[in-house]
């Protein structure tokens, strides 16, 4: 965590000081008072100067963008990037020419940035925030992908009578493919093995 | 390549002032040696070496511009 700590005459003058050298607004600081300012006698004799520590609150989306940029740049990459938080968490969408490179084989590269930006930008907070990036839609367009290949699947277990296996798949694509089955009432899913070769069995009901 | 290594590990330890990297450049390939304070190793390692990987997965992707190998090697100082 950045902090300063800065005296002036005032509380506020004190403040002010602090949030021109951490170059931050009044709402993305948290301040600590650490001697009050006295005025001593008649207003010269014996004052004392007030004392703050003024500490920069950490934001997970602000360090995210931040991190990305900065990898983005060395990569040589044009990149528009979008960033949204809502209670389920901060969406960070990219946008640019020449981004397959960002996503990978199967959203491998994708989810290895995805596992770095939230691990460094949820470091030493007290609530950890998800984090999912996004190329060009890319996971938009998996996620229909996946749900069309479970509804296939099923149609496939229930057909034959048997286990249907799937390739292994990480936790966020597994859940995919659990939600879209899990209310049919003809066969269940269940997952098996261990990270990263967990994978998906759809199974009849008899 | 080595730029992105110090970017994404400086990101991830708790001494970023004891990050450095090496590069030895060979013919056909980089070795990029990352060496981190030691109290600082399991950050960039993880467990299982979740994190090494995620990395190694990233720098990758940059390289295949470069058409060359790379290779991450993790050290303590």
């Amino acid at each position: 965590m950045t902090d300063v700590e800065k005296t002036g005459k005032t509380i506020d003058e004190a403040v002010e000081k602090a949030l021109t050298e951490l170059r931050v607004s009044r709402d993305e600081v948290e301040v600590e008072i650490l001697e009050q300012p006295s005025k001593g006698l008649f207003g010269f004799l014996g004052s004392k100067p007030g004392k703050v520590k003024v500490s920069v609150i950490e934001n997970p989306s602000l360090k995210a963008n931040d991190l990305l940029e900065k990898v983005l740049d060395v990569m040589d990459l044009e990149v528009e990037i979008d960033v949204k938080q809502d209670e389920h968490g901060i969406f960070i969408s990219m946008q640019g020419p020449d981004l397959g490179i960002l996503i990978g084989r199967r959203g491998e590269t994708l989810d290895a940035l995805q596992y770095l930006v939230n691990l460094s930008s949820n470091k030493d907070q007290e609530h950890k925030q998800r984090i999912i990036l996004d190329v060009e839609g890319y996971r938009k367009r998996r996620e229909e992908t996946l749900r069309g290949l479970a509804i296939k699947l099923a149609e496939k277990a229930k057909q034959k009578g048997r286990n249907v296996v799937l390739e292994p798949m990480n936790s966020q694509e597994r859940r995919i493919i659990h939600t879209t089955l899990q209310s049919r009432n003809d066969i269940y899913t269940f997952s098996e093995g261990e990270d990263p070769y967990r994978k998906i069995v759809i199974s009849p009901r008899k | 390549m080595e730029e992105l290594v110090e970017i994404l590990a400086k990101a991830l330890v708790d001494q970023p002032e004891h990050v450095s990297v090496n590069v030895t450049e060979k013919e056909k390939s980089s070795v990029i040696q990352l060496r981190v304070a030691p109290e600082d190793m399991g950050k960039v390692i993880g467990k299982h070496g979740r994190i090494a990987k995620a990395m190694r997965t990233v720098v990758k992707a940059a390289a295949i511009k470069e058409r060359k190998k790379v290779f991450v090697e993790i050290d303590s100082i």
